[in-house]
């Protein structure tokens, strides 16, 4: 068993796992936050990405023992007091979902394009999008909300 | 996945010394973006996972005599980020821009890549095109007889890779052909052109990285794309499975070498 310290929305986390356990498996089922979702398993639909350390990884190709000592960021520690963050708000006023299954890997992969980029193309959204397979909107939808969302954040930065 | 037992070391030594203790079926772990989807399918049962990723000092980029030495621990995103290797080789940036997604390019690292030797690998083509040498924690290896094989590379048991060492060239550029699924290269060209010779390195198409002497013969006398006109490459060693056949990985070959002579500008 391996003991990992790290911190996940803010708040320090000690857990005991195994070599084996996956940050995603953390995240879920040891610590209960499981707005992070788990696709395909196999490293290629992004539905699993959080932010370690600030960059947008997929939490599903990660061993937890991996972020001992990181920085994580998930989907439920974007909206403060009660307020979506602009990225999610804007998923919202633009219908960027059907099943939304795939919307926290999406809304946390965005975030990070609009970091380095505060007005990405929609060219460079679908680009960016490369790690994050919806199988209900084509998209389409999904890039509005994006540059939307990084409107946002740059207008309220 | 099946269970085994995880060690972090913090140095180089420390990791060496830990997977010869370990025994011959403990593998190294880096970004993880291989080997972890490898684990999950069981295709590999390691007993003991060494990984580097707490190991120190192998993370930098830094300029070095007529070349760039690149920590085996950097990830794709940082090559690609990186301002000198922006301003001395954009071709490897931009190589490191296209591997995978960005969730892969922030976590797959330049040694866990080369080490891996998968013959669609992008690294690979930089390695032998750009003259590199591959720095261990034991020698000092030529890039051009690195890669053996498929999945296969020169490296000893327990040998770690620490930096890589990409020469600057004049001009270079990496064009590749991505299957549309996976995004991989199909067969992936780096054509690079130094004062005393012309490389014309290819991934994708073979069980492992090659070049293409009679390409580079011709662009050693002229670099242009037309130099290239009517040099067949032979499909008769190339790769064919579902995603294309031999020929058609041949056809690729001579149609991407011409693109990244014309992106080379």
């Amino acid at each position: 068993m391996v003991n990992v310290n790290l911190t996940v929305n803010g708040k320090p986390v000690k857990a005991v796992v195994e070599g084996r356990t996956l940050l995603v498996q953390l995240l879920r089922e040891t610590l209960g936050l499981t707005g992070t979702h788990v696709g395909c398993d196999t490293s290629q639909c992004g539905a699993c990405t959080v932010h370690v350390n600030g960059k947008s990884v997929k939490s599903c190709t990660m061993l937890a023992a991996q972020a001992d000592g990181a920085t994580v960021l998930t989907i439920e520690g974007l909206a403060a007091n009660g307020k979506l963050h602009p990225m999610q708000q804007a998923f919202h006023d633009h219908h960027g979902l059907q099943c939304g299954f795939c919307t926290p890997g999406m809304v946390m992969s965005a975030l990070e394009l609009a970091q380095h980029n505060a007005s990405p193309s929609e060219t460079e959204v679908r680009e960016w999008l490369e790690g994050n397979l919806c199988r209900c909107t084509g998209y389409h939808n999904i890039v509005k909300s994006i540059r939307a969302g990084a409107a946002a954040m740059k207008a309220g930065a | 996945m099946y269970d085994f037992d995880y060690k972090r070391p913090t140095s180089v030594a420390e990791a060496a010394a830990t997977l010869r203790k370990a025994g011959e079926d403990a593998v190294y772990l880096a970004g993880g973006q291989t080997l972890i989807p490898a684990l999950k399918l069981r295709l590999r049962k390691p007993s003991v996972v060494v990984d580097l990723g707490a190991v120190k000092g192998l993370d930098s980029i830094a300029e070095n005599n007529d070349g760039l030495l690149i920590g085996a621990l950097c990830a794709h995103a940082s090559v690609a980020g990186d301002k000198l290797v922006k301003n001395r080789i954009p071709a490897l940036a931009a190589l490191a821009d296209g591997i995978g997604d960005p969730q892969v390019r922030n976590r797959g690292t330049l040694g866990g890549s080369i080490a891996n030797a998968d013959p669609a690998a992008d690294y690979p083509a930089a390695v032998v095109a750009l003259r590199a040498d591959v720095v261990t924690d034991k020698r000092n290896i030529s890039g051009d007889g690195f890669f053996s094989g498929l999945f296969e590379t020169v490296l000893e048991p327990g040998e770690i890779v620490t930096a890589v060492k990409f020469r600057v060239p004049e001009k270079a550029a990496y064009v590749k052909f991505p299957n549309p699924a996976s995004r991989f290269a199909l067969v992936g060209v780096f054509v690079a052109k130094f004062k005393d010779e012309v490389r014309v390195a290819v991934t994708g198409a073979g069980a492992s990285v090659f070049r293409v002497a009679e390409m580079e013969k011709a662009l050693g006398k002229s670099f242009k794309a037309v130099a290239l006109d009517g040099i067949a490459v032979p499909a008769d060693d190339l790769n064919s499975d579902l995603h294309a056949a031999a020929d058609y990985r041949a056809h690729l070959v001579g149609v991407l070498a011409k693109r990244a002579v014309a992106a080379c500008g």
